[in-house]
């Protein structure tokens, strides 16, 4: 296999670059989109690669005919991908949840700006959170992901395919302009260093007739892919094991949520990951996410330089959330401090985990500038 | 030209688990399924290698009815995802079943541009001029006049021609006809589904219990009457003048023409990319 970018080496690269060779690395092979800054680069990108690798990059009309061109592409086998900013990621909910609702493995990216509506498209903002968790409608769960470097965001692109893959779900990759457009260096595997997780396929005909059902005990069916003669219905109504509609049995829709959310609940220990700093002997925890990490772990070097004993925890997975893993923290400090950029939406999550063991206080911070290190150590030193 | 009997095809395609259909009596649904079903034998063509889309709405749900691969999606977005399994895996032949407000309302963005890119889709459209599953509203191909329960006192606007539009956009085949016109809707069929590129064969179709009861043609014969009185075939239209044409419906074949489909231009594409950038074997 022939790459078009060096790979086993590292490069100087844009975060929506890295995401877009990351998809490739991961065996993507269908992309559609539509453009928006700050996401664009990542179309180009795919644009100018898929061709050259046997894929295929489409300019569809709108964000609901991206997001539906790949949930399509997937049930033909393939993996596939789109991304958005976050007016794009509202029009693509219905389909998010449709994705949820038939299990279908794809990646959506959503490089946020600031919002609500068009806001400011080259500014960076966190305020996607809580759309990319509960924006589709009805009780669901997927899996978002988020980065705080350009390399993040490559390996969480690769990771965010393997676990669409292995647990049949809509994931989310939530990063922002700031990441978006930042160049830094980032290596860029060969592919044998690289471990790709595969759907799981019917092993027979059997198998293949109960395309929604917990044959094999983990809550993720074998997916019948078209054309390979297993006849499968797929529909976003409320369905049986075998697929059929069954829109009025209470014990049937039941079966079918429960198990939905919970093969994400159920594996979250697999599916949630986080890196601290500092963090053992800390008295003030700071817990954040994304690009606001970078500088919440100079606040805490420059809070240990005063004598204050602060840590982090940085946060990789938004969704699932580890509330209890958050309810320990609590219990340890005194105080947790919450940097985002936006009014509020992971301090709500924070605080319902910390289940008042402990004061959570939010640092917000709107308008398209990431916090400085000492906007976070004034908050903390008061 | 010789038919096999209705029950022959019903146990060749349809799930007997799936049936009876949600259909109202007197609803032409499933005679426009059974031409597509007879088209598709008559050709022998292989149903391990067809997939059925739907969007939303009553004619949507009949994926659910054949025993082949079939993804019923959401309201409007069936040409959509159709795109991706279409590109994703081209020996796929894609049959589009769709309604008239499923492609000509909220799939009107989607449906235009699938035929501008000319898809390899063959699309069954079935046309009441209503919404049925939801309970009788008026949909966008709704002639001026005609009654829906959000139009109590008659549609006031001008209505959608779907074939009309289609042809504008560039499909490579479009035909219309109503269920009545059985031989005509086989034929029709059957060539759509042979050529490749964006194939569109529309049905004006009774539907009784939502829309003729409202529009005091509260049977199929009735409504089949009346698609007897509206509707003049192309030949005919052709000599008549826009006065003597308003309020009817021209049926017949529309366009046959050959430009090259979507899947076709992709490889070409492809091995251009390929070519600049100097990566040819």
């Amino acid at each position: 296999m022939r790459y078009p970018f060096p790979v086993g080496k590292s490069d100087f690269i844009q975060g929506d670059e890295a995401i877009a060779r990351a998809a490739i690395l991961a065996g993507c092979r269908f992309y559609a989109g539509y453009p928006i800054t700050p996401a664009s680069e990542i179309f180009e990108a795919m644009a100018l690669y898929m061709p050259l690798v046997d894929g295929v990059s489409i300019q569809m009309e709108d964000e609901i005919a991206s997001i539906a061109a790949i949930i399509g592409a997937s049930w033909a086998g393939a993996k596939a991908m789109t991304a958005t900013s976050g007016p794009g990621f509202s029009l693509m909910q219905e389909n998010l949840g449709y994705a949820v609702m038939t299990e279908t493995p794809i990646v959506v990216v959503d490089v946020q700006r600031g919002g609500p509506s068009t806001g400011q498209p080259t500014l960076a903002a966190q305020g996607d959170i809580m759309q990319a968790i509960w924006g589709t409608h009805g009780d669901h769960s997927l899996i978002v992901l988020s980065p705080s470097t350009v390399q993040e965001a490559f390996d969480m692109t690769i990771r965010a395919f393997n676990l669409a893959e292995k647990y049949r779900t809509p994931v989310v990759l939530l990063t922002d302009a700031e990441i978006a457009h930042m160049r830094e260096r980032v290596y860029i595997p060969n592919p044998d260093e690289i471990e790709l997780i595969e759907r799981k396929l019917p092993a027979n005909e059997e198998e293949a007739k109960y395309p929604f059902g917990d044959i094999h005990g983990d809550g993720v069916p074998p997916m019948p892919i078209f054309g390979r003669g297993y006849r499968t219905y797929v529909t976003g109504l409320t369905h049986d094991e075998r697929g059929r509609p069954k829109t009025v049995d209470a014990e049937v829709h039941e079966r079918l949520i429960r198990r939905i959310i919970g093969k994400i609940e159920n594996n979250k220990h697999d599916i949630i990951s986080y890196e601290t700093y500092a963090l053992d002997d800390a008295e003030i925890a700071i817990i954040t996410t994304g690009i606001v990490a970078r500088s919440a772990i100079r606040a805490v070097k420059l809070l240990r330089e005063r004598g204050i004993k602060a840590g982090l925890l940085k946060l990789n997975t938004i969704w699932p959330f580890d509330f209890d893993m958050i309810e320990e923290l609590a219990e340890r400090v005194k105080k947790i401090y919450v940097p985002e950029m936006n009014l509020g939406q992971l301090y709500h999550l924070v605080r319902e985990g910390a289940n008042g063991k402990a004061e959570v206080e939010l640092i917000s911070k709107i308008g398209g500038e990431v916090h400085t290190p000492m906007e976070i150590v004034e908050k903390v030193v008061g | 030209m010789y038919l096999k009997s209705a029950y022959e095809i019903r146990d060749k395609y349809l799930r007997k688990d799936m049936l009876p259909t949600i259909f109202c009596p007197g609803c032409g649904i499933g005679s426009a399924l059974q031409y597509t079903l007879r088209a598709i034998d008559d050709l022998g063509l292989n149903p391990d290698e067809i997939v059925w889309v739907s969007g939303i709405g009553c004619s949507s749900r009949v994926p659910g009815f054949v025993n082949f691969d079939g993804l019923h999606t959401t309201h409007g977005r069936a040409l959509a995802f159709a795109t991706g399994i279409k590109l994703a895996n081209p020996k796929l032949k894609i049959i589009a079943f769709m309604g008239d407000g499923d492609a000509a309302a909220i799939g009107g963005n989607h449906f235009i541009h699938a035929i501008r890119r000319n898809l390899d889709v063959t699309v069954i459209l079935i046309n009441n001029f209503t919404y049925g599953m939801t309970g009788g509203q008026v949909a966008p191909t709704a002639l001026k006049g005609l009654r829906g329960t959000t139009a109590p006192y008659g549609q006031f606007e001008n209505p959608f021609d779907i074939a009309d539009l289609a042809v504008s956009a560039g499909a490579n085949y479009v035909a219309r006809w109503s269920v009545f016109n059985y031989l005509q809707g086989i034929n029709s069929i059957k060539k759509a589904l042979q050529k490749e590129g964006f194939t569109l064969v529309e049905f004006l179709s009774p539907c009784p219990i939502s829309f003729g009861r409202r529009n005091r043609m509260k049977t199929s014969p009735e409504l089949l009457r009346w698609y007897q009185k509206i509707t003049v075939p192309i030949s005919k239209a052709k000599k008549m003048s826009p006065e003597e044409l308003e309020g009817k419906i021209v049926i017949g074949e529309f366009a046959d023409r050959d430009r090259p489909g979507l899947v076709r231009e992709y490889e070409e594409y492809k091995k251009r990319a390929k070519r600049m950038m100097g990566w040819e074997e």
